[in-house]
């Protein structure tokens, strides 16, 4: 019988002939990343738990991303303690202010096709799109991998998700996933692992995948995982695919708990709609359900009611799930020669510092900026929900991040629109959903 | 056995941690500074109203979204006895047992209860409310002798 991707990983990690859905087993952690929000909990626990050396320094990362720039008192606090923490324990992989640990973790080269990671981050799940096995835990958790190396793990069953052919123009891999999330609801793949397949996600970038893994959390996946492949072998800047990554595909005979089968042409532009991920609708329904409500009244959980449709306060371009150069240059390519809607706010962050400068270095900032755009310093921004850009009461805000929880952008009365780059650059030109 | 009682808060499903503690919040010093905040999103009331000894009902997928521990360690700082729900999210579930919070799983209890009413939890058993006993079933032998029609 054979294998499914997340098999192969775990099997090959504990140096066992095949491990199967359901198996408990202690995996060697190659990597693991704590932000800088938990690691003054992580650095408590450690110490609590009578640790006095980090079982390997050089695997450790520490980055600073949801408090930078730091927006409150108590935020610089969580800098010192971790600077402390690194000197005492001798980490040396930290990043202050480069960008959004889950960018950072493959782009700085931390995580290769294959490993095994950990993170304090509910989206570290990210490192999927490299083949690589990477999770969220807590911070009791990652206390106890700091200390031993190791972490005991549940073999997850997967779903397998495959999807072929060519995805319509303005459709990109953000609308994939957001509609693979609406079919399987947001508890639909509670502990088990996704793993995508096809023409389609052969033909995205790795950037892509990366929309795409980084939002497999939001219906519950302990991981989401592609298959690497030459353009993942060039981003991570490997010589080439040795056998053990040539075989991290699932095999046809593999047990899966599900299949879904999607065709790329069927996909069209959607959005998460106030205030639950799994809300999906088409962004044509949503036009259409607002021209049908009473002009000039604030709707609960859909916005005021202008003209028609439903008016813009923001937009924010950014974060983990889209803030790369290919979102900004997707946006870019919308808002090129036009301009926002005057009082529309339209915030840009780039995921890292490289990505800044490569955006800065092709025009695309510039391109934004002069569209109205203000562009912020990498870091988490107005995701989590801390930094420029909180709303107020019935203000609706169209985003590219990944989750619209009640309350996480401001009030619990704004409301949040997951969306694509594409489809977030045109709201802001038109300054009402479109 | 163990048992206990208490008054039972009700919410419902998909009950994220950023409702459980905002992101606002997670960079006060303590738990227990955080703690007045439990909730805050959905019910900004809640926090103050949770006494020693609560227990919350509430539906599918409870502790959904981001990795914090502080939202199991906020839900044992208001003093909540157990979380009793349909089903919960990974990274809170096993947040939420390296705490020692308790989590018990039910189907059927958060369609049943209303807020404000005492039940009583027999650990590793069942619960009672309002005179009928959950899990229905009660065990295997209960559960195929309900299969074969012994029993209703």
């Amino acid at each position: 019988m054979g294998s499914t991707l997340i098999e192969k990983i775990f099997a090959h990690n504990i140096g066992a002939d095949s491990v199967k859905a359901g198996d408990i087993i202690t995996v060697n952690v190659d990597r693991v990343m704590i932000h800088d929000i938990f690691i003054p909990f992580v650095k408590d626990k450690f110490e609590e738990m009578g640790f006095t050396k980090i079982w390997d320094p050089d695997r450790t990362v520490l980055i600073y991303d949801h408090l930078v720039p730091a927006s409150q008192l108590d935020d610089p606090r969580h800098h010192h303690i971790g600077d402390d923490f690194c000197d005492k324990y001798g980490v040396k992989n930290v990043h202050r202010s480069d960008g959004i640990c889950h960018q950072l973790m493959t782009e700085a080269g931390y995580v290769k096709p294959g490993d095994v990671a950990f993170g304090t981050d509910s989206h570290t799940v990210t490192y999927g799109c490299v083949g690589a096995f990477s999770t969220g835990i807590g911070y009791t958790e990652m206390a106890s991998i700091l200390g031993t190396g190791k972490l005991w793990v549940r073999v997850p069953e997967t779903i397998r998700v495959n999807i072929n052919g060519t995805l319509p123009e303005g459709v990109t891999s953000k609308d994939v996933i957001l509609t693979i999330i609406g079919d399987l609801r947001a508890d639909g793949a509670t502990y088990k692992s996704l793993e995508f397949a096809g023409s389609t996600v052969d033909a995205m970038s790795v950037a892509s995948r990366m929309t795409m893994s980084n939002m497999t959390v939001e219906c519950g996946a302990k991981c989401g995982l592609f298959s690497p492949d030459a353009k993942t072998a060039e981003y991570c800047g490997l010589k080439g695919l040795d056998d053990f990554l040539t075989s991290l595909h699932g095999d046809e005979d593999a047990v899966y708990s599900k299949v879904l089968n999607y065709r790329a042409e069927d996909f069209v532009p959607v959005m998460a709609c106030p205030s639950q991920v799994d809300k999906i609708k088409p962004v044509s329904q949503v036009i259409l359900e607002a021209a049908a409500m009473e002009e000039g009244s604030v709707v609960p959980s859909v916005g005021l009611i202008k003209d028609g449709s439903i008016r813009v306060d923001q937009v924010f371009i950014g974060s983990c799930t889209n803030g790369r150069l290919e979102d900004l240059q997707a946006a870019a390519s919308v808002l090129k020669g036009r301009h926002i809607a005057p009082f529309v706010k339209l915030i840009v962050t780039p995921a890292s510092r490289k990505i800044y400068r490569d955006a800065l270095a092709d025009g695309t900032l510039d391109i934004l900026a002069q569209a109205g755009a203000m562009i912020t310093t990498p870091g988490c921004g107005l995701c989590c929900g801390r930094t420029g850009g909180i709303l107020t009461d019935n203000e609706v805000v169209v985003a590219t991040n990944n989750r619209n929880f009640l309350g996480r952008m401001g009030t619990s009365k704004v409301n949040i629109y997951l969306a694509s780059p594409v489809t977030a650059a045109k709201c802001a030109v038109a300054g009402k959903i479109v | 056995m163990e048992q206990f009682t208490g008054k039972v808060w009700l919410l419902g499903d998909d009950i994220d941690t950023d409702i459980i503690i905002p992101t606002e919040y997670l960079a006060l010093k303590t738990v227990k500074d955080m703690a007045p905040y439990g909730f805050s999103p959905l019910r900004p009331e809640l926090a103050a109203q949770i006494k020693p000894g609560d227990i919350i009902v509430a539906g599918k997928n409870f502790g959904c979204g981001s990795s914090r521990e502080q939202a199991p360690e906020v839900i044992k700082a208001l003093g909540v006895r157990a979380v009793i729900a349909r089903s919960y999210a990974r990274i809170f579930f096993r947040n939420a047992i390296n705490n020692g919070l308790l989590l018990i799983e039910n189907d059927t209890l958060c369609n049943d209860v209303k807020e404000g009413d005492e039940i009583t939890v027999n650990v590793g058993e069942s619960i009672e409310y309002n005179g009928k006993t959950y899990p229905e079933a009660g065990g295997l032998v209960k559960a195929m002798q309900k299969l074969n029609g012994i029993i209703k």
